[in-house]
């Protein structure tokens, strides 16, 4: 130790008084719990009572628990028309758990020992002499075990340890399969009807005036999800139909994607997919309600504000020979957010 | 340490200052601060906004009622929306428009508006049933437009809650906010509450699609249809809240923020206390 001593701050060194950055300790002032017993004893009482209300808490709440309706509303000024139940065995929750830690923090404060204490800060690195000791221990352990005279032993344990990495394989595995061209695809095909969202009505073009928004799906997503279960066919097809004037479309993503005026485009937002249907019928503009996107349907979906990148898909149609809209072709690129393989 | 006492007792600018931040450094400043902060925001939640009025009024349009909604329109609307009700360079064309329109624009006090540029929002209604009737028999008879609906459309008691619950989540929630709270849109826009429509007046919005807001016309919304959101609406607006403090329902926004301030304030103050030296 003495070695290193200079190193160290002392505790003359922190007491200084020319060195302004080591002012020293301030003066120790005793508590009144310190100086008068009964303030200690009052202190005792407050630390108790604390505790007793904590202990008290849950019969109450179990009370509550069994003789309030949990269909009972009351009007609480502030909070307004809540649940008697709720709120009663929160509140005596909130008393008691808070009761338990308020105790034993004015115990700690109040009660228990109130010195400063100085800890020296010790340099980390151990004395030579105690390194040295460290490294001819280490070096007994490798000559008792016989790790350099056991030729075999070494060589399988290491060849265990190189192995272990191979469980991860099948782990890993089970990750996948990879979505493969899943995410480039949608139910839209040539001819498949347009139908209103939830009440699945097909849709002809005198339907829809100027300045409509109907939210639609294609009209097999009904009997996909029947057949798979599974809602993940409807993550990708739903669109917006819109109507404007032809003279207000400026431009589309294809020559005659719309049909007189009415215009398919992707609900879900390019960003990160949210469901984006907030439709301006005066500027044309639909703005995602996640991060505020907007997208100018007048102009091929271009993004006109917020963080999304790309333009919103449209999707083309026309009429079949029974006057009711339908899809041209599926969408001609991946609708939703960007992902790694999509280039 | 002996420079402070020296100047202790004197009333210099530097004696003053220095007591100031004392008293910033004292125990209570910080749940001071933090009282006055929760006043603020208690503050900014307390804004309210008016009621209005309107009900179903018959607009067959007799002669002496367009008549009449002529001479109310010429001395009312005409200085933005035109003599003929064609439209101005701030105001759209009325031409087709339909009673519906007029009803919903001038019955929630819309209409007449005091600005060309703002947003018409809900307030106090300008005219009496009887005009507004008269208004609207007049643009009725310029060109066909959605008719105010009948007291027989406006009949939910039969439509489905469920059926409404899916209607409005996906065809209004967007914008209305899933319990009918209203929103933010772009462009500085925003979708009103519907803590105050009536029945009548959610039908003619959704008819004539007012402002920003789509037309969700009976060919692709059916009246049936229109019933069973009316009747989601009226259903979830007087629901009460089993938590307490809806917060404007306005969802994490607001309970965030709340949760934010109150329960993050409360946690600072309670390690304040748990750090504050001991008398």
């Amino acid at each position: 130790m003495s070695s290193d001593s200079h190193d160290l701050v002392s505790a003359d060194d922190a007491a200084h008084p020319e060195n302004p950055l080591a002012p020293g300790l301030p003066e120790h002032k005793l508590r009144r719990t310190d100086i008068d017993p009964r303030a200690a004893k009052r202190a005792e009482r407050q630390v108790s009572l604390l505790f007793v209300i904590g202990a008290l808490t849950p019969i109450i709440f179990f009370f509550e628990y069994v003789y309030i309706p949990s269909d009972k509303l009351i009007h609480v000024p502030l909070i307004g028309d809540t649940s008697a139940s709720n709120f009663f065995l929160g509140l005596t929750m909130g008393i008691g758990l808070f009761c338990v830690g308020a105790g034993a923090i004015h115990w700690a404060k109040k009660l228990m020992p109130d010195v400063e204490e100085v800890s020296e800060r010790h340099q980390l690195r151990g004395t030579d002499a105690e390194r040295e000791e460290a490294v001819s221990q280490f070096n007994a352990g490798v000559e008792s075990s016989g790790f350099g005279q056991y030729k075999m032993i070494r060589r399988t344990l290491i060849g265990a340890l190189a192995a272990t990495p191979l469980f991860a394989v099948p782990l890993l595995k089970d990750l996948g399969p990879l979505p493969g061209n899943k995410l480039r695809y949608t139910l839209w095909a040539p001819g498949v009807r347009i139908v209103s969202d939830v009440s699945l009505n097909p849709i002809k073009p005198e339907d829809i005036p100027f300045g409509g928004l109907v939210s639609c799906v294609p009209e097999n997503l009904a009997a996909v999800e029947a057949a798979t279960g599974n809602l993940n066919a409807r993550a990708k097809v739903p669109v917006v139909l819109v109507r404007m004037r032809p003279e207000e479309i400026r431009a589309q993503q294809g020559k005659n994607w719309d049909y007189q005026g009415i215009l398919c485009y992707s609900k879900i937002c390019t960003h990160v997919g949210c469901p984006t249907a907030l439709y301006d019928r005066k500027s044309h503009h639909l703005l995602c309600p996640c991060h505020q996107s907007t997208f100018d349907l007048s102009d091929a979906g271009h993004v006109v504000f917020g963080p999304a990148a790309r333009s919103m898909p449209q999707l083309a149609i026309t009429v079949n020979a029974d006057g009711y809209l339908v899809a041209q072709h599926d969408f001609t690129q991946p609708v939703g957010p960007s992902f790694w393989e999509r280039g | 340490m002996n420079g402070r006492n020296v100047h202790a007792d004197t009333d210099t600018p530097a004696s003053v200052s220095a007591k100031l931040s004392a008293r910033r450094r004292h125990p209570l400043a910080g749940f001071l601060l933090l009282a006055v902060a929760l006043t603020v925001m208690g503050g900014l939640y307390a804004a309210v906004t008016g009621a209005g009025t309107a009900s179903a009024a018959s607009t067959d349009g007799t002669p002496q009622e367009i008549a009449q909604g002529r001479a109310l329109f010429l001395e009312g609307c005409a200085s933005c929306h035109g003599m003929n009700a064609q439209g101005g360079s701030t105001a759209p064309t009325l031409i087709g428009v339909g009673a519906a329109a007029v009803n919903f624009q001038v019955g929630t006090g819309r209409m007449p508006l005091a600005g060309p540029s703002q947003q018409a929002k809900r307030g106090p209604v300008q005219y009496t049933e009887a005009e507004i009737a008269a208004l609207a028999a007049y643009v009725a008879s310029l060109a066909p437009g959605p008719a105010i609906p009948s007291a027989q459309d406006l009949d939910y008691s039969n439509a489905s809650l469920q059926e409404g619950g899916a209607l409005f989540r996906t065809n209004c929630a967007q914008c209305h906010n899933f319990t009918g709270a209203g929103g933010a849109l772009s462009n500085g826009q925003y979708a009103p509450s519907l803590k105050y429509a009536t029945p009548q007046q959610m039908f003619e919005a959704m008819l004539t699609g007012p402002g920003a807001m789509p037309v969700f016309a009976n060919s692709t919304i059916t009246v049936e249809e229109k019933q069973a959101i009316i009747k989601y609406i009226t259903t979830i607006r007087t629901s009460p809240n089993p938590g307490g403090m809806s917060l404007g329902r306005l969802g994490p926004v607001s309970e965030g923020l709340f949760l934010w301030i109150v329960g993050l304030g409360s946690v600072t103050a309670i390690a304040v206390w748990i750090g504050a030296k001991t008398s």
